[in-house]
């Protein structure tokens, strides 16, 4: 085969199961790819003997006419998810040098089916961040550069290192997480596809936790197709995870090409927010053309309570991640810095293992939570939440899908936004109302910018109805037409 | 509602993270500035709103009261830094 990292997951699947490439073969080529684009450190650990060892296996299931959904297929896993034998930090100088004694679920569902792992992904520290910048290794450089110019633009974060090797072709997928908009944000910023399912779709088993209401896992894709094989696998019940939900998983793929005839696509009105680029709502304007084309009928709803979903965030998620994060102690794993009592040994530890932003939401969740402040502050805000999640069910009485923009902008670049956070919180403006209410969000490439950068559009769904997100993504996909990749200038 | 160094000071005690003196006026303004943007939250209505504490309303499952796994004083133990002979070692708490 010419050039076997052009296939897409869904075609190098069936290239697998033809004979026409081998598992090896397949995987030494993105081997190759990994180790040409280590200057935009999307991997933080290659695993380069691993994969070929696993590729190997894969070869010899192939040739007995045996193997999963994914076999052979090299994927990378976001530095996020528990890996057994293989270093896991989250992008944290407080887990150094930590080795798993198991599996996360998620991965090893990926595993059972046959896929390749060919190493450990960037992201931000514990996913706090939107631009991949805060984590210990470095920031993640997006393969994608504004036209006629050199500056490094962020990838978006949290996921930053999976939406950047899938963007330059240095895996087939990535996993990801999302708690505020960590996979859908990244996936914009990069040209590819992101879903972030209904909270309790995957378990959250062996991943290193940040706010535990909020956080999902899914994929990073190329397309709609790879997104719906990948979900397939990631997606199950784990009794291992008391909010992980037993229900079937629906083979996704199926939803891919139905009719959108009679679907019901929502316009949040309070989604135009003030300051919005013009080019940004010209695609949401496209969008909207694209699915009433497609047979789609077009309605404005209302979700009254979006301005505070950002605010109701940064108590919500702070507080949980105050509350998770108070198991780096320096004595069960990762770093330890020697003090004169156990107390001084403890915040040493956490002075040097956590970085600028980890600390400010680790300082804040702990404000809000502490005696005399907690009925004000993380109180209202569970309130306020249940008020955002309302005004989704009084959308979905009305309509099937909601349609907005998935990011406020195209990625920015590497230090632009990093002097100011709450510019930075803004990033997941339309991203984190979902998570607070717990539903399915998919972000697709739906154009270029007058920059020549990528622009996403974001679907809401109902709770476990991932396939009208497939559905629809589909058909955006389809008008959208073929995208380009980003030229390949980091291996000149 | 503004929080001055001591206050940093006193929840950087709790969150166990050591704090110099000279970090405490930027923290202190990061904080003030998250804080006043929070407050918006006030002015919204939530007279008779239940707080909502998980993401999908869900009944939880009830499981068979049994022992699955054990017996991993090894691995448990395995990444503990200064950690010595399968236990976890701290610094002398009781004198």
């Amino acid at each position: 085969m010419s050039d076997p990292i052009k296939l897409s997951l869904a075609e190098a699947r069936d290239a697998l199961k033809a004979k026409k490439i081998s598992a090896v073969e397949l995987t030494q080529a993105y081997v190759d790819e990994v180790e040409a684009g280590a200057g935009l450190n999307a991997y933080v650990l290659p695993t380069a003997e691993h994969a070929l060892n696993m590729a190997k296996a894969s070869d010899a299931k192939l040739a007995r006419g045996e193997g999963g959904a994914l076999e052979g297929l090299p994927l990378g896993v976001k530095d996020l998810f528990c890996t057994e034998g293989v270093r896991t930090t989250a992008c944290s100088h407080i887990l150094v040098g930590f080795v798993p004694p198991y599996e996360s679920h998620v991965t090893s569902n990926l595993w059972r089916d046959g896929a390749v792992m060919l190493g450990k992904l960037n992201n931000d520290e514990f996913a706090m961040g939107s631009s991949n910048e805060t984590s210990y290794y470095g920031s993640v450089i997006n393969p994608w550069r504004r036209a006629g110019d050199t500056t490094p633009l962020v990838p978006g974060g949290s996921s930053g290192g999976s939406s950047a090797a899938v963007a330059a072709r240095m895996c087939l997928a990535a996993t990801a997480t999302d708690t505020g908009g960590s996979i859908r944000q990244p996936a914009a910023f990069t040209g590819t596809v992101g879903i972030k399912p209904t909270y309790g779709r995957c378990s959250r088993w062996g991943i290193v936790a940040f706010a535990s209401s909020l956080d999902q896992a899914g994929p990073i894709t190329r397309d709609v197709r790879d997104a719906a094989i990948m979900l397939g696998s990631m997606a199950g019940y784990d009794p291992q995870d008391a909010t992980s939900v037993d229900r079937p998983v629906p083979d996704y793929e199926l939803a891919l090409g139905q009719s959108l005839k009679g679907l019901s696509v929502g316009i949040p009105k309070e989604y135009r927010v003030d300051g919005m680029s013009s080019e940004i709502d010209a695609l949401w304007d496209k969008g909207i053309e694209w699915l009433k084309a497609a047979g789609a009928v077009i309605k404005e709803v209302s979700l009254p309570h979006t301005k505070y979903a950002l605010p109701t965030y940064y108590i919500v998620a702070p507080a949980e991640c105050s509350s998770n994060l108070a198991r780096y102690d320096g004595v069960r794993y990762g770093l330890r810095v020697e003090g004169s009592d156990i107390t001084d040994m403890y915040e040493k530890t956490r002075a040097e293992g956590f970085g600028d932003e980890v600390r400010r939401r680790v300082l804040m969740g702990t404000y809000v939570l502490s005696a005399g402040y907690y009925d004000a502050y993380y109180l209202k805000a569970q309130k306020v939440r249940s008020l955002i999640a309302h005004d989704f069910i009084k959308a979905f009485a009305d309509v099937d899908v909601l349609l907005t923009p998935t990011a406020p902008s195209a990625a920015f670049g590497i230090g632009e936004n990093s002097d100011d956070p709450l510019a930075m919180y803004l990033n997941d403006v339309f991203t984190v109302t979902v998570n607070l209410a717990g539903l399915p969000g998919i972000s697709v490439p739906a154009g270029l910018s007058s920059q020549g950068l990528p622009l996403g559009l974001q679907l809401i769904g109902r709770t476990f109805d991932e396939e009208t997100l497939f559905k629809a993504a589909y058909a955006i996909e389809e008008a959208a037409g073929v995208q380009p990749a980003p030229a390949a200038w980091w291996k000149a | 509602m503004s929080v001055d160094q001591n206050t940093v000071r006193h929840i950087a005690r709790l969150a166990r993270i050591a704090v110099r003196d000279d970090e405490l006026e930027a923290l202190a303004n990061e904080l003030n500035g998250i804080l006043s943007w929070v407050e918006q939250l006030g002015e919204v209505d939530t007279d008779g709103v239940e707080p909502m504490t998980g993401a999908v309303e869900m009944v939880m499952k009830w499981r068979e009261d049994k022992v699955t796994t054990g017996n991993l004083q090894k691995e448990v133990t395995a990444n503990a830094p200064g950690g010595d002979d399968g236990f976890f070692v701290v610094p002398k708490v009781v004198e």
